[in-house]
């Protein structure tokens, strides 16, 4: 019995901390945020060098060029990603990596893969369609802005590939709230589809994937917010003292801490049922790990906005940002609300 | 991360179940008091119970494995076989006198306390020294070989049943109040001490006020130096908060019988457990509940790799009576009209009106040992390292 992480686990973890705060200080975070070049937020360099560290394919088979991890291995590097706010398109090119691995024929495999996992094709996800589309169909996709190739779920269960500079292919970048994963809303009008053939098999693997996935998030920019927020009232003074020694700023901050620090098991046991579980306590704990951690960042950010005052107002500190990235885990892939209903079906309520 | 268990492990959670196999008959019939005391003394000589504490003292003095000492508590709770007997005198008296206690200290008090035999209560709390508890103002002062006891403690659990009490008394009035304090054993059954019962907010009477005039015991029955008694203390406190597991899976265990409950009730007409509000508050609750199972086993996992869990055993009990307080508000809903009946002293509780105890528990979960808002500023101060200010964790 060992609900720990491995040594390799840490060090990756400490890898891609590593490389994050050495690439992406607050300057460059906010440079990257503001950014309104064709460019949509997107630094190619910080791209690739997380290519480079081998996140990209780190729970794909090594015969798929992965390195053979599991899907905690995958929602650690979401959880540190999570934690510095960093603008990558990560969650829907690993989404779209991972179908095209488990769903998609050998000659898409050979076609795709290697360029994802190094990152020279960006992928991005949208698995519903938008809803009062007359002839064409479209789709609110975080990363389209910068993305070469689309994985879209169809009516019926079925997921295609689809190449941005295909005909009939559109993208229009959208203002998004949470500029750091940016939306676009991409247009299909007779262009050329691709299913992927295994996608009806494997459609739930791919939601409890995504889902994993955004409760990692939730949990890294959660403890962030909170660790901020600790910091801001040691060093903010009012009435001749730190903020932090008044009780009602403690216990606001020792509230956060109860909340959030018991809850990174959330996610890790959600992500090792992944693979170690039968599917429907995956689903279950997938489903709960996402409502429980996405709620639980919002209401995080929040009270880290409340400790910094009117600073935490303000768009120059880094502590919207990652309100911001709360919003978005909240809401993609299913509210709160509707992945508990779902957990209470797969509780055998 | 592996959530199996070694094969060691494995194998002693193999012997356990066949020893209680063996030995334990949960039985239509109840168990008379003494196939208890026969049944928990093969426990210990199998080595299953109170591990942590030597043979001479009547326990069964096995290496520490935290993971053993949960495969044996799972077991047992399954079993429904008696496990350790609980109570301060287990939980705080004996840790405390093997850790500080002389020889002859442990010599008297820790067999007759591991046997049941005798029954302890807590003389921490005044009528002035609640969270303060550090300027409590209970004195005794050495006369001619003996402690002289005056003053008064509140909130003593069982003191009307109690042969002993353990208390924090004040016997260097002209130090700084953490360092005049010792901590000394005192006989309940004696002229100078006069216990009252009081009337608890469930109508039940647990815990007393207890009256010290001109109470006597001898010199040495003090646990530690003098004005040592507030670095005693914290041995026992340490204690008592200990047990991140069984917090955890008690609130799993609630919670599960909260489901029960719902699926026996009717909200707003309709099947409770079918009712979509009611799902959505038991789906949240769930992800609380099973996010402390994940902590403890963490917790777990980190103690036995000898690694610190920093600052997360410190959240266990405020999140337990969190857990609990909201066990409350959605079983209070789904009660009705229940919620109108006490449970008839007489005969206990029949129905749902048994939940009744729980809300009221609850509260209590809340308060003892140290309140909610205390546990928030020591995980404030101790834990994230905020400035400490008055009514801070004391030293």
């Amino acid at each position: 019995m060992n609900f720990l992480l491995s040594s390799e686990q840490h060090e990756m973890q400490r890898a891609v901390e590593r490389y994050l705060d050495e690439s992406l200080d607050t300057v460059a975070l906010h440079k990257l945020f503001d950014d309104e070049s064709e460019h949509f937020g997107h630094d190619a360099k910080l791209w690739s060098g997380l290519a480079e560290l081998g996140v990209f394919g780190i729970n794909l088979p090594e015969e798929h060029g992965g390195l053979g991890l599991e899907m905690i291995d995958l929602a650690l590097i979401a959880e540190t990603l999570g934690s510095r706010a960093a603008p990558v398109p990560f969650i829907g090119h690993v989404l779209a990596t991972l179908a095209i691995a488990w769903a998609g024929s050998d000659a898409q495999r050979t076609r795709w893969l290697p360029a994802l996992l190094d990152g020279s094709v960006i992928a991005a996800a949208g698995f519903t369609a938008n809803e009062g589309g007359q002839n064409a169909m479209s789709w609110t996709v975080p990363g389209a802005p910068h993305a070469q190739l689309f994985v879209l779920g169809l009516q019926g269960g079925e997921v295609a590939l689809v190449e941005r500079d295909a005909h009939g292919v559109s993208v229009a970048s959208r203002a998004s709230t949470d500029r750091t994963r940016r939306l676009g809303i991409v247009t299909l009008d007779k262009a050329p589809l691709e299913p992927l053939p295994g996608a009806a098999a494997h459609a739930d693997r791919l939601r409890d994937a995504a889902l994993i996935l955004l409760a990692a998030d939730a949990f890294g920019g959660a403890t962030r917010c909170h660790e901020m927020a600790v910091a801001y009232a040691k060093e903010r003074e009012q009435f001749g003292q730190p903020i932090g020694k008044f009780q009602a700023v403690k216990h606001q901050l020792a509230d956060m801490v109860v909340a959030v620090e018991p809850a990174r098991g959330l996610h890790w046991y959600a992500a090792h049922a992944f693979d170690h579980r039968e599917r429907d306590e995956a689903a279950h704990m997938a489903a709960l790990a996402k409502a429980h951690l996405s709620d639980l960042y919002v209401s995080t950010a929040r009270r880290c906005v409340e400790i910094h005052g009117g600073m935490g107002y303000t768009w120059e500190l880094d502590v919207h940002i990652f309100l911001r990235r709360a919003m978005f885990d909240h809401a993609w892939m299913g509210s709160p609300v509707y992945h508990r209903a779902r957990a209470a079906a797969l509780a055998g309520w | 991360m592996d959530l199996s268990y070694s094969e060691e492990h494995q194998r002693f959670r193999a012997e356990v179940q066949a020893f209680l196999k063996a030995n334990w008959t949960p039985g239509s019939t109840k168990p008379t008091p003494d196939e208890i005391t026969a049944f928990r003394r093969k426990a210990i000589e199998a080595g299953y119970l109170y591990r942590g504490i030597p043979r001479e003292y009547g326990g069964s003095e096995q290496a520490p494995d935290v993971l053993k000492g949960q495969i044996v508590r799972e077991a047992f709770a399954r079993a429904k076989a008696p496990g350790e007997l609980s109570g301060v005198g287990i939980s705080m008296v004996v840790p405390t006198l093997l850790e500080r206690g002389t020889p002859e200290q442990k010599a008297r008090f820790i067999p007759p306390t591991m046997s049941g035999e005798v029954i302890w209560a807590q003389g921490y709390s005044e009528p002035g020294a609640g969270s303060d508890l550090a300027s409590l103002r209970t004195r005794a002062e050495l006369v001619d070989g003996e402690w002289i006891i005056n003053g008064q403690k509140t909130w003593s659990s069982l003191a009307h049943k109690a042969r002993y009490m353990f208390v924090l008394c004040r016997t260097e009035p002209d130090a700084p109040k953490h360092k005049g304090i010792s901590y000394l054993l005192i006989d309940v059954k004696q002229p100078g001490v006069t216990v009252r019962p009081m009337k608890q907010i469930t109508g039940e009477s647990e815990f007393c006020e207890v009256f010290f005039d001109n109470a006597r015991t001898p010199a040495n029955w003090i646990v530690g130096a003098r004005g040592d008694g507030w670095a005693v203390s914290k041995t026992t406190l340490g204690h008592e908060r200990a047990g991140f597991m069984g917090n955890a899976e008690a609130s799993v265990s609630l919670f599960d019988k909260l489901v029960d409950l719902a699926r026996r009730s009717t909200y707003l007409g309709q099947p409770a457990l079918q009712h979509p509000l009611i799902r959505e508050r038991l789906a949240i609750l769930q992800g609380t509940v099973l996010a402390a199972r994940y902590s403890g086993y963490r917790q777990l996992s980190m103690m036995s790799h000898g690694e610190n869990p920093g600052i997360a055993p410190m959240l266990n009990k405020i999140t337990a009576s969190n857990i609990a307080a909201e066990i409350a508000a959605i079983a209070r809903d789904l009660m009705g009209d229940a919620l109108l009946l006490a449970p008839d002293p007489a005969s206990g509780p029949v129905g749902s009106e048994r939940w009744t105890g729980q809300f009221f528990g609850s509260l209590g979960m809340a308060i003892a040992g140290g309140t909610s808002n205390i546990q928030r500023n020591l995980i404030a101060e101790r834990g994230l390292g905020l400035p400490r200010d008055n009514a801070g964790a004391n030293e």
